[in-house]
This record gives C-alpha cells, sequence and structure tokens, in this order.
C-alpha cells in the first residue's frame, strides 16, 4: 500500500526526520513517540503538505514524491488534521459534501456526523467557525475522512484538544472505522485505547524509527519509564 | 424585455419574468410597469423620477420588488425611491440593478432609497447589484439608503454586489429611535480595475436601540476597496461594526470603522480585518481532492454566501 524509503527532512539546518524506510500493508498503523519526534512532520510528508529533503514515497508501487498534495488526494490519500481548519462562511455539509466528491443530501451527510457521535440536525448547516468547540471539529474532520472513504486514511493525533468526554466517544469511533473500514488507517496517537487496537505501532524517537513491532511487543516498552507520565493505563 | 434584461432580471431579483403582487420595474430610464396591491400602493413621484411606496399598517407577510434594469450604453439616471412602511407591518422588500453594457459610454444608475419604517414594524430589505456586458463604457452604481426606524421597529438590509460594477460608492445613513434594531449585511467583490466605496453612519439615537452592521468583502485583480462606518451612541444602546476583507492579487483594501459614544451607557465595538486567504484553509480542501483554484473559488463562495 504504502512504502516510504529513506525520508529525510531538514528545515534550517535542523534534522526532523532522519532516513525513515516503512512499508504499511496492515489495516490499522499506529505512530507514536515524544514530541518532537518527527511524527506530524512525517504524517504531513505523507499528504503532501511538505516536501521530504530526500527519500520517495510510493503508493500501491506508483512513485508519489513528486505529487501534489490534489493529486495524492485523488490517489486516495486522506488527510486528518492535528489542529482542524476553521472557514467562515462554509457549513459542515459544504465541507462534508468536498470531501465525498459528490453533492449529498441532508441524509447523507447526516449519516456521517452520527457516525462520529454528533447530533446531526444541530451541526449540519453550522458554519465551520470558530462557533464550534475543538471537539467538535476534531469529529467533523474524522466525518469529511469517512466521507472521502479512501484507501488510505491519515490522522494527526485524533485525540489532540478534546474533552474527556469527547475522548471516550471518539475511541468508540475508531474501533468502530476499525471493523468497518477496508483501506488502511494510519494514525498518529499517545493514547494508550487507540494503540490498542493497532496491528502494527511505530515508534519514532529523534526523526528515526525507535521501534516497530506488534502491540504486544511494543505496549509494554511504552509503558515504562522510557516515555514518562504520557502512557496512563485507563480503565475499560 | 429582451434576452439581456431578463437575465439581469434573474440575475438580481431570481426572478424571470415581471413579478406577482406589487412591484415597480425600471428599464432604461422609464417606468417599464408596476402594480399596487391591496396593501401596498405605489405612486410614481409627480416632481422627480421614482416612486413612492406605501405599506399600510399591519400588512403582514407581504413583499415588493423594484428592480431596475439598464441595458442601454451611456444612459445615466438618478432615482428617488421612498418607501412609507405602516406601524406593525413585517414585509420585505427586493431591490436591485442590474447594467448590461455592450457600448463604450459609461452607464450608470444612482438610487436612492429612503425607508421610513413605522413603529413595531419589521422590514427585510434585500438589494442586489450586477453587471455585464463586453462593452468597454463602465458601468457604475451609486446607491444612497437612508433610513429611519421608529419606536421598535426592525429591520434587516442584505447588499450584494458580487460581478461586474466597475465603479461604486454605497452610503448608507441610519437613525434609530427607542428599541429599534438596525441589521446590515453587505456582500461585495471586486476584480479588474474596479473601485467599491462604502459609508456607513448609524445614529443610535433611541434607548436600547442596536445595530450590527457587517460587511464581508473580496478584493482581487487591481481592483480597490473603501469601508468606512461611523457607529455613534447618543444613548444607551450597542453597537457593532464590523469588516472582513479578503485581499488578493494586486488589490488594495482600506477599513476605516469609527465608534463614538456620546453616552455612558452606549456600548460600541468596532473590528476590521483584512488579509489573504489563510494557507491551511487551502491546503485542508485541496487534502479533499480539490485544486488550489477550486479551494480558493469554494472559499470565497463560502465568505461571500
Amino acid at each position: 500500500m504504502l512504502k516510504l524509503e529513506n525520508i529525510y527532512y531538514s528545515v534550517g539546518g535542523v534534522d526532523i526526520i532522519n532516513g525513515i524506510t516503512i512499508e504499511i500493508d496492515e489495516r490499522f498503523v499506529a505512530i507514536t513517540g515524544p514530541n518532537g519526534s518527527g511524527k506530524s512532520t512525517l504524517a504531513k510528508i505523507i499528504a503532501g503538505i511538505i516536501t521530504p529533503t530526500s527519500g520517495k514515497i510510493y503508493l500501491d508501487g506508483e512513485d508519489i514524491t513528486d505529487m501534489s498534495i490534489t493529486d495524492r488526494a485523488n490517489r486516495g490519500i486522506s488527510f486528518a488534521f492535528q489542529q482542524p481548519v476553521r472557514f467562515k462562511g462554509i457549513t459542515v455539509k459544504d465541507l462534508i459534501s468536498l470531501a465525498s466528491g459528490k453533492k449529498l443530501t441532508i441524509t447523507e451527510a447526516c449519516e456521517y456526523l452520527s457516525e462520529v457521535g454528533l447530533c446531526a440536525r444541530d451541526y449540519i448547516n453550522r458554519e465551520v467557525n470558530a462557533s464550534l468547540s475543538g471537539g467538535e471539529l476534531k469529529r467533523i474532520e474524522i466525518a469529511m475522512i469517512n466521507a472521502r472513504g479512501t484507501k488510505l486514511s491519515v490522522f494527526d493525533e485524533p485525540e489532540a484538544g478534546i474533552d474527556l468526554w469527547s475522548f471516550q466517544n471518539l475511541i468508540k469511533v475508531f474501533e468502530k472505522m476499525y471493523e468497518r473500514n477496508k483501506g488502511s488507517i494510519l494514525i498518529i496517537s499517545h493514547q494508550e485505547r487507540i494503540l490498542d487496537i493497532a496491528d502494527k505501532i511505530l515508534v519514532l524517537k529523534g526523526g528515526r524509527i525507535d521501534k516497530i513491532g506488534t502491540k504486544d511487543e511494543i505496549m509494554p516498552t511504552l509503558l515504562g519509564v522510557e516515555m514518562g507520565c504520557r502512557y496512563v493505563k485507563e480503565d475499560k | 424585455m429582451d434576452n439581456i434584461q431578463k437575465h439581469l432580471l434573474e440575475q438580481i431579483a431570481d426572478l424571470h419574468d415581471v413579478p406577482q403582487g406589487a412591484y415597480s420595474l425600471r428599464i432604461n430610464g422609464a417606468l417599464h410597469g408596476k402594480n399596487s396591491s391591496e396593501n401596498i400602493e405605489i405612486v410614481k413621484k409627480e416632481d422627480k423620477p421614482g416612486i413612492d411606496i406605501y405599506v399600510k399598517p399591519g400588512t403582514k407577510k407581504e413583499s415588493v420588488h423594484i428592480p431596475v434594469l439598464l441595458s442601454q450604453t451611456g444612459l445615466k439616471e438618478l432615482v428617488y425611491n421612498d418607501f412609507h412602511i405602516g406601524e406593525d407591518c413585517d414585509i420585505t422588500i427586493v431591490a436591485g440593478c442590474g447594467i448590461h453594457n455592450g457600448g463604450d459610454e459609461t452607464s450608470e444608475h444612482s438610487g436612492i432609497h429612503a425607508f421610513y419604517v413605522g413603529k413595531n414594524a419589521r422590514l427585510k430589505y434585500v438589494e442586489k447589484h450586477y453587471g455585464s456586458g463586453e462593452g468597454s463604457g463602465k458601468r457604475v452604481m451609486n446607491p444612497t439608503t437612508i433610513i429611519e426606524l421608529r419606536e421598535n421597529a426592525y429591520m434587516e438590509m442584505e447588499t450584494a454586489q458580487i460581478k461586474g460594477v466597475d465603479d461604486t460608492v454605497r452610503e448608507t445613513k441610519a437613525k434609530l429611535e427607542k428599541g429599534a434594531t438596525l441589521i446590515v449585511g453587505e456582500k461585495l467583490m471586486t476584480h479588474g480595475d474596479q473601485y467599491a466605496e462604502t459609508r456607513f453612519t448609524v445614529d443610535l439615537d433611541g434607548e436600547n436601540s442596536g445595530a450590527h452592521v457587517v460587511s464581508r468583502s473580496v478584493a482581487k485583480d487591481n481592483s480597490k476597496q473603501l469601508f468606512v462606518s461611523h457607529v455613534n451612541g447618543n444613548a444607551a444602546c450597542s453597537g457593532h461594526t464590523e469588516c472582513d476583507a479578503i485581499i488578493m492579487d494586486n488589490a488594495s483594501v482600506s477599513a476605516v470603522p469609527e465608534i463614538m459614544a456620546n453616552h455612558t451607557d452606549a456600548r460600541l465595538i468596532h473590528e476590521a480585518a483584512i488579509g489573504k486567504i489563510a494557507g491551511e484553509q487551502l491546503i485542508k480542501l485541496m487534502t479533499l481532492g480539490l485544486t488550489e483554484k477550486q479551494a480558493e473559488e469554494e472559499i470565497i463562495n463560502g465568505f461571500l454566501k
């Protein structure tokens, strides 16, 4: 599905990504690691938002390294921002319609919203502006990815900036997405419960892959001293 | 009406032909037709071009269309329309001007609209301006709107000038009595070498009066825009004026919002923001598969919706 080959990225003499080579074929892959380890940069490199200094990116065998964001999106890469963007005048329905690539009926758009736990009728005609909370925006961001239904969906810290109540729902959304999604999900997360449903976990450190393995191999090491208190086991 | 005139009418009033109910249709400097209804009387002025519109007190859920069409190059006109809205009314007035200039001479429509809105009346006023035609002659529109809102009257004014008007100076002056409310939403887009100037003066004279003046604009190419608003709080009142502009290419936008409190209980706010389309907005829409150009159009359409 997705292959990164020797990816390097540096800016202003600072190395952010230091030679990453990975292949992602599993249905649910999580990337984790401390702040500043290069996780978000790597996600943006995959989406085409950042151009790597060197290295190659392949999607289903096709070299997409020099492709624009638009071309990659149309070839099946979706990207959910860590900090969703606000738009004056553009409604939730407009964005979900744009994401799906066709004009949606209210019922269709509502289905995508209900899936992420938003009461559709309250949101469908709302503007995606500052009147929406961070948690609401995050869920709309996920609804857009669902509406796209592409073969690769990349999520950059979907749990960041949302309240606890939203978080509980968010986990359910990803669990459901995992059951249903036919493509691959690549998710950057610090959350144990999200890592817990991953088929494969990559741990990034200093712009390199520090560890790679199944959750059974990786999780015990994350819950140890090394990552400090970022990973707290929750009651389920 | 010919096809050009029908097209103009559709653009400014969503109408395909002469409207139903009360209306006044002006084409190429002359009154083309008018119709009064039981509650709304339209009378042609005798001393100058224009009409008087009288709405009987208590008239509810009725509307008046007063479109103006210009398709003759070089025509210049100044029209006076006065609206006398009775007490306790609840009506909608749809005005608008479409100019098609296929020639080399400047076509110009200046309309002076005065609204006298009675006690407890509610009025929605919609005004669209549109220009078309391949001629080198300019399409000029200079609307002046005078508003007097009596006690507890409420007026909502929506204006839009999205395409094809080369030069415009829009002037709106409002006076509000006790408990009256004025909501203004202006949408403006300029392109090419166009110039648009918009000026608001709102006097909040009555206790508990309130005004909310919001202008959203997009300036493209080499166009220039000037937004000026003065909101004067002369009583215990609330006033808010906002100009929000997207600037592109080599355009220039100037915003001058002014608030003046002449009473200790006047609460006034002004806001003005000018900036290009945020890069992250473009990127977000591109990750949905839109090209940069398509993303730009979606953002502008949404902003001016």
